[in-house]
């Protein structure tokens, strides 16, 4: 089984024959090279030439964050999986308004899908809170009624935006008062709930783009975002799907159980920010979340959370293929 | 025998160039399961993490060391190795098990079939080692009317539209298991 490996320090990434080492003042480790499924470098990572060359032709990305904890960029080696036909079947839904639109209100409904199940799963669970989540669920459904009348891209987008909207404030009745998001701001984040979700959904974004490596879909095709957006789109289109499911409850957990303290933090409001001890909380959090498993009901088997991602880009690939028309994932555990 | 290559002559008459080109995995395929064919067909191949494939590669190496050349013909025919008795070349294929067997013996006739629309005579043989067997393969004419029209069907199926999964007992080691049942069914 190859691995994610998390480097947080600065240091060099070093290729020494057919070994691989992350060198700086303190230490030298070694990273097996049929091992590592993708690097996430959140230090300042120098790379000696040759290591660029064999972790591409080993298929291994390398995704960049710098040390604010934004994404980028990712070394993303040459596809090797490629299928002509599936590519240009890929593209075609994005250029049929009607199929495109069809697979943007997927990614709307599955996030949306995704969004219910944690506030319901809270409206059970904490006392005093019911009627109040109760409402904002109500008013997320009804949100969710007028996709359908969406004529364009962008009107869908909006309904996407209001349905976030109303999650976050109802996320604010949860959390204690040093973790409201009042505001969704993202650059700079300005306190500690918005610093924590774009800490989070930027690492969504990049393991869903390692996922999308190993599969035959091309990662700047997409249909919810616009393929200009960013470099590739479509790990935006799927990511939408697994943030309620995997950033959201690390988040409400580390806070919950007070799993974060001043220390994890940096700056002030306005201007706030992840520390190292903060960034590791998280990454050990999210690593244990992507290795979790559950029971899949078509499999029959247990699957990890990623490996559920993998499973969500497939079933795109039917979908473009003319298989199977494509249902997003909706928790149903 | 020192190229790994056999290149035969290199026009061949259009009749026996058909519009897919078949390979002898495909014929393979085509006997085991139709989606797999038409998934393989379109370059939609999920084996970077396949261990089946490792493990037969294994044995490989460890019985066959000697012989082992690995074929390749016109891109289409692979197989393991190849021998001359009595002026008849001899194909060798080595299996694991017999649990596809008909699949494997239909790829070697197709071998066989094909080397012979190019003028070589040729017979195969399949070897089992683990099974401590050995089976010779001739090409009978039935065959060829069979391979004939399984040539025909491969490229209705490879040019149609997928063929929809459907369990068989295989599919559970088919490497492509996770991309035919991705989606959650109801149980109930
Ligand atoms: S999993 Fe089953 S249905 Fe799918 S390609 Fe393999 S054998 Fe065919």
């Amino acid at each position: 089984m190859r691995t994610d490996y998390y480097i947080l320090q600065d240091g060099t990434l070093k290729r020494k024959e057919n070994t691989v080492y992350f060198v700086n003042k303190d230490e030298k480790r070694v990273l097996p090279i049929n091992k590592i499924y993708s690097i996430y470098a959140y230090g300042r990572l120098s790379l000696s030439s040759g290591v660029v060359s064999y972790l591409a032709k080993n298929g291994i990305p390398i995704h960049f964050f710098n040390y604010y904890g934004f994404y980028e960029g990712s070394m993303y080696p040459r596809e090797t999986l490629i299928s002509g036909d599936l590519v240009i079947k890929q593209a075609s839904h994005y250029l049929d308004t009607e199929k495109r639109m069809f697979l943007a209100g997927k990614f709307i409904e599955g996030a949306c899908g995704n969004i219910l199940k944690n506030l319901r799963y809270y409206s059970r669970s904490k006392d005093g809170l019911q009627d109040s989540l109760d409402e904002h669920i109500n008013s997320i459904e009804s949100e969710f009624t007028r996709l359908p009348n969406a004529d364009s891209i962008s009107s869908m987008m909006n309904v996407e935006g209001r349905i976030r909207n109303i999650y976050y404030s109802a996320l604010d009745e949860i959390f204690p008062e040093d973790y409201r998001i009042i505001t969704r701001t993202r650059r700079p984040p300005s306190n500690k709930m918005n610093t924590l979700i774009s800490f989070g959904n930027s690492l969504m974004y990049t393991t869903v783009l390692s996922e999308i490596y190993n599969t035959q879909l091309n990662p700047t095709i997409s249909y919810l975002h616009e393929p200009f957006e960013r470099r590739f789109s479509l790990a935006l289109d799927v990511s939408e799907i697994f943030k309620p499911i995997i950033i959201d409850r690390i988040i409400l957990k580390l806070v919950n159980k007070n799993m974060l303290d001043d220390s994890c933090f940096m700056g002030e409001i306005g201007d706030m920010l992840l520390s190292e001890k903060g960034k590791k909380v998280f990454l050990q959090e999210y690593n244990a979340k992507l290795s979790t498993t559950i029971k899949h009901k078509g499999l029959k088997r247990n699957v990890s959370y990623k490996r559920l991602i993998r499973l969500e880009l497939y079933k795109l690939s039917k979908h473009v293929l003319d298989d199977e028309a494509y249902k997003p994932l909706v928790m149903w555990w | 025998m020192g190229s790994n290559c056999l290149s035969t002559s290199k026009d061949i008459p259009t009749a026996l160039t058909p519009y897919v080109k078949i390979t002898g995995v495909k014929i393979n395929y085509y006997h085991i399961c139709h989606t797999k064919l038409w998934l393989f067909s379109h370059n939609i191949v999920l084996e970077r993490e396949d261990e089946n494939v490792n493990i037969g590669k294994l044995l490989h190496e460890d019985r066959y060391s000697k012989n082992k050349k690995d074929i390749t013909i016109d891109n289409t025919i692979s197989i393991d190795f190849v021998k001359k008795r009595n002026d008849i070349i001899e194909l060798h294929d080595i299996k694991k098990t017999k649990k596809m067997e008909d699949a494997h013996l239909r790829q070697m006739l197709y071998y066989i079939y094909y080397l012979k629309q190019r003028g070589i005579d040729a017979q195969g043989v399949m070897n089992y080692p683990l099974l401590n067997q050995t089976k010779e393969i001739v090409l009978t004419e039935d065959d060829e009317k069979k391979i004939e029209n399984d040539i025909e069907h491969i490229e209705e199926i490879v040019t149609g539209r997928m063929p929809h999964p459907k369990r068989l007992r295989i599919c559970s080691k088919c490497a492509y298991f996770e991309f035919c049942f991705c989606g959650e069914v109801d149980d109930d």
